[in-house]
């Protein structure tokens, strides 16, 4: 994995590609950039043939732990690997701890064990069995074991310190079993950037887990919910110049396209598609513009826009509230698209845009069809990978302030 | 669009496009006798009866030559045929078996040409179960239901009316059938009542009393612009026995005149007839003697599959057939399970349609020749082949049964997987039933199909081993 930087805009908004991702080092990932969110190797909702409707898909999917920890004796047994496992041919395969789509419930964290939930309750991971895992997926990079457990409001200082202590024990001890085993030969890891809420825990964190012979860098505890935008900015760039240039960061937990933004220029590379899955369970649909040249943008958007919850604006979400609606969707349950014969997004190529209308989808929504779900998930991964390519567009150009302006449209925050 | 589905479609086409040369029907035509069941009528590549003139669609009228009938009693049925004769339906007999009753047919509907033997999926609120028209294309359908009482009650047939029909409304490009309501209604609407005008009953959804007669039910249909649309018929249980049997059979044919006369579209939209008379022999008689009278483009045989004892069931089914013209096209109501649709293709029927397949799938349940598998067992968490390792489906083709079993914990695609399969596993049977027929190999398909599906003879259920012999199979 090699990370190419074509440019750094004031200083750390960062345009560039990762190169030689992969087995065989042939994929490569454009930054800022995401990967494709998956549960258990599937986007929800699609199969492979919904799924390739779309073009330009990240070549990167994000597989997590705890979809998979369940089916560790099944896998085991098959020996080829996730990848084949789940029908997946030709992508590169990252595999996280936590799924960024549902926060995980804490207290059962110890000094050595971290604790995922799958569909049959908890299983509690050593670093030998977290290990054991990474070598039967046989991923091409996985997030070292972490303890994540900053989030919640109030943790006190000793905790945040102990989660730093406890991450950089994990990744060492992570380390040590990897440089053992030939099964993971190639596979890349990524150390794990914790420190809550706490400055110096973070510049702690960034520094000693830089020193270990890492690939990258997850940024966790930061996730939307925890905090607000001004201080994960101010914590994020004070993180990211501790960390060496030529290796990418990839912030989990953050999706919404104003904090993608603002991460962004705070020098983040990287983030997890799971934004659109929670629009798509909503019932909504991306509908934001991000084209900088006027005659593309969606005027008619922002009569819409404005009905979803104004207080969503400043920032300060608690974690249930990931559940509400964002003002960069529609929610196509609303009486109004009823008789609404429009595609969801005027221009959009993908595939539910080009084939129905608002109408449709509107009573897929209201009968509980389970082609809503399918087609809201088409449009809206296609509608968020297109804005990370505005995104790139816009920092090649120099034009970052106009797509903020186009993003952000009315807000003056 | 895509490589799976491609593949998939051209291996579905070669089952479709096997070679009929004139010349081995004309040979078959002569060295059979015309089978008992044929009602007279020329074998041909055309068997509907050929318009006296050119009836063009601006002109609703009789054709000149018949002018001079105007004022006889022979005028309605002029009427009625000079009318069918432009209904938008043609049915062409492709083969007929030598031995049993089945026929293998190109049904040719407004949008698309069918090939029968056919089953046609569900797709209740103008959708297939999370698969996207361009999927179910993919798969080979040619033909799939929409429910008039769902579709009526949300979104509404006006609007689906402003979105060009259901067609427009789902962006299905091919063949859609609709119910007339009837059914759902009285099945799903506890407090319905059935009166001459027609269906009273409670909306669900607002409480306001609705009234389905079958000018509306033909309305309904009408707006959603479906291929073919089914009378409203006066549903009754069908293990009811008594003189309600009889009161709902008459009332049938007398809703069906009223139906007749309600359609808006007979150039766009075939209306068909549904047989009605329970399990009594006398009243499904007299209902196909009275509905065989009107000039309808196709029959369905209704009343029956609704919990009746098998052995009733398919003497109706044989009954029905024996009796419809060879020319049209018969459609045999909520059968769907592999070994009833083999059966009563045996039997002469043609179409099919049924939820199993669909609905099953949601629970785990996959279709195959030896019966079907729970892929939510945990006997496939270690199985790493596909559902069925000689299906061609883009399930089969890319998954294992481990994969899916696992991904039932996590993800509804897991439902979309197993409804992709089974809807293909439906339309492959019914194509290999219409290529054996073809082939004159019928007799022979049915046998391998009844050992792959049952471990042993005792085991073939015993209203199928009679329903067969009645067509000259014996089961080895
Ligand atoms: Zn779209
Ligand atoms: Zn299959």
């Amino acid at each position: 994995m090699k990370l190419q930087l074509s440019c750094v805009v004031q200083g750390r908004s960062r345009l560039g590609v990762l190169k030689g991702l992969g087995r065989t080092g042939q994929h490569s990932l454009e930054v800022p950039g995401c990967l494709l969110h998956t549960q258990l190797g599937t986007v929800p909702h699609l199969t492979q043939d919904t799924l390739h409707t779309m073009s330009n898909l990240p070549s990167v999917s994000q597989v997590t732990l705890s979809h998979i920890a369940e089916h560790q004796e099944a896998l085991e047994e098959f020996k080829d690997g996730f990848r084949k496992f789940a029908g997946l041919h030709d992508t590169v395969l990252y595999c996280s701890l936590h799924d960024p789509a549902t926060p995980c419930p804490t207290g059962h964290t110890t000094s050595k064990t971290v604790s995922v939930w799958g569909s049959g309750g908890r299983i509690e991971l050593t670093v030998a069995k977290f290990m054991a895992l990474q070598k039967t997926v046989q991923p091409d990079w996985y997030q070292s074991m972490a303890d994540g457990e900053t989030w919640p409001k109030n943790t006190s200082r000793k905790r945040v310190r102990k989660s730093v202590d406890r991450s950089l024990a994990h990744l060492d001890e992570c380390l040590l079993v990897h440089h053992k085993s030939q099964e993971l030969e190639s596979v890349e890891v990524f150390g794990v950037v914790e420190g809550g809420d706490i400055l110096e825990e973070r510049l702690r964190s960034a520094r000693e887990t830089a020193k270990r012979p890492v690939a990258g860098f997850c940024l966790d505890g930061l996730q939307t919910g925890c905090m607000d935008q001004a201080l994960r900015t101010q914590l994020i760039t004070a993180v990211t110049t501790e960390l060496p240039e030529d290796k990418p960061r990839l912030l989990q937990g953050v999706g919404r396209p104003d904090e993608v933004l603002a991460c962004v220029e705070a020098g983040v590379d990287l983030f997890e598609s799971f934004f659109p899955f929670q629009v798509t369970e909503r019932g909504c649909a991306l509908s934001f513009s991000f084209h900088i040249s006027p005659e593309l943008a969606v005027p008619a958007l922002d009569e819409e826009r404005d009905t979803a919850g104004e207080a969503l604006q400043n920032g300060d979400l608690s974690l249930d509230d990931q559940t509400q609606m964002t003002s960069f969707e529609i929610n196509l349950k609303d009486e109004r698209y009823r008789d609404d014969f429009r595609p969801v997004v005027e221009g959009c190529g993908c595939y539910c845009c080009k084939n129905h209308q608002r109408a449709y989808l509107h009573h897929l929504l209201v009968t509980n069809e389970m082609l809503a779900g399918v087609l809201l998930m088409i449009h809206n991964t296609t509608h968020y990978h297109a804005f990370f390519g505005a995104l790139r567009e816009a920092l090649a150009n120099d034009e970052m302030d106009l797509l903020k302006r186009r993003v952000l449209g009315e807000r003056k925050d | 669009m895509l490589f799976t589905l491609i593949l998939f479609r051209v291996l579905l086409s070669a089952l479709t496009k096997y070679p009929v040369s004139r010349k081995g029907r004309k040979t078959r035509k002569t060295k059979l006798p015309l089978h008992k069941h044929t009602p007279s009528g020329k074998r041909g590549d055309d068997i509907r009866p050929k318009p006296p003139l050119h009836v063009t669609c601006s002109t609703w009228l009789l054709p000149e030559s018949c002018e001079a009938d105007v004022n006889t009693s022979e005028n309605i049925m002029s009427l009625k045929k000079a009318l069918s004769a432009a209904s938008p339906l043609t049915l062409r007999i492709v083969a007929e078996c030598p031995v049993t009753k089945a026929r293998a047919c190109d049904l040719i509907l407004p949008h698309s040409a069918v090939s029968t033997p056919v089953f046609m999926p569900v797709g209740t609120q103008g959708t297939m179960k999370g698969i996207t028209v361009d999927q179910l294309e993919g798969l080979g359908c040619q033909i799939c239901l929409g429910n008039t009482y769902h579709l009526g009650m949300r979104p509404g047939p006006d609007l689906i009316e402003k979105a060009n029909g259901l067609h427009g409304f789902m962006n299905w490009k091919r063949n859609l059938l609709t119910d007339s309501g009837g059914f759902q209604m009285v099945s799903l609407v506890k407090l319905s009542e059935v009166t001459e005008e027609g269906v009273k009953f409670k909306s669900p959804y607002d409480g306001k009393e609705i009234l389905l007669s079958p000018e509306k039910s033909i309305d309904i249909q009408n707006s959603l612009g479906s291929d073919i649309m089914m009378q409203l018929d006066d549903v009754i249980s069908s293990t009811l026995k008594g003189p309600r049997v009889e009161e709902a059979m008459h009332r049938s044919i007398r809703w069906l005149d009223r139906c007749i006369a309600a359609n808006k579209n007979p150039d766009k939209q075939n209306l068909f007839a549904i047989i009605q008379g329970g399990l009594n022999v006398e009243l499904r008689k007299a209902c196909l003697d009275e509905m065989t009278q009107r000039d309808v483009p196709g029959f369905a045989i209704g009343g029956l599959s609704g919990g009746e004892e098998k052995n009733d069931f398919w003497r109706m089914v044989t009954l029905s057939t024996d009796h419809l013209p060879r020319e049209k096209p018969r459609y045999l109501m909520g059968v769907g399970y592999p070994v009833d649709l083999v059966v009563c293709v045996a039997l002469g029927c043609d179409m099919f349609d049924c939820v199993f397949p669909t609905r099953t799938a949601r629970f785990g349940s996959a279709l195959v020749p030896w019966g079907s598998l729970q892929i939510k067992h945990n006997q496939y968490a270690k199985d790493f082949q596909p559902i069925d390792p000689d299906c061609q489906c883009p399930t089969c083709f890319r998954h294992s049964r481990a994969y899916l079993h696992a991904l039932f914990k996590s993800d509804t695609a897991a439902t979309h997987h197993v409804t992709i399969h089974n809807i293909a596993y439906q339309l492959t049977l019914m194509l290999s039933v219409r290529r054996s027929i073809v082939e004159g190999r019928f007799p022979e398909f049915i046998q391998t199909f009844m050992k792959r599906m049952f471990p042993s003879r005792d085991q073939y259920p015993g209203w199928a081993v009679d329903a067969l012999a009645s067509v000259n199979v014996t089961l080895e």
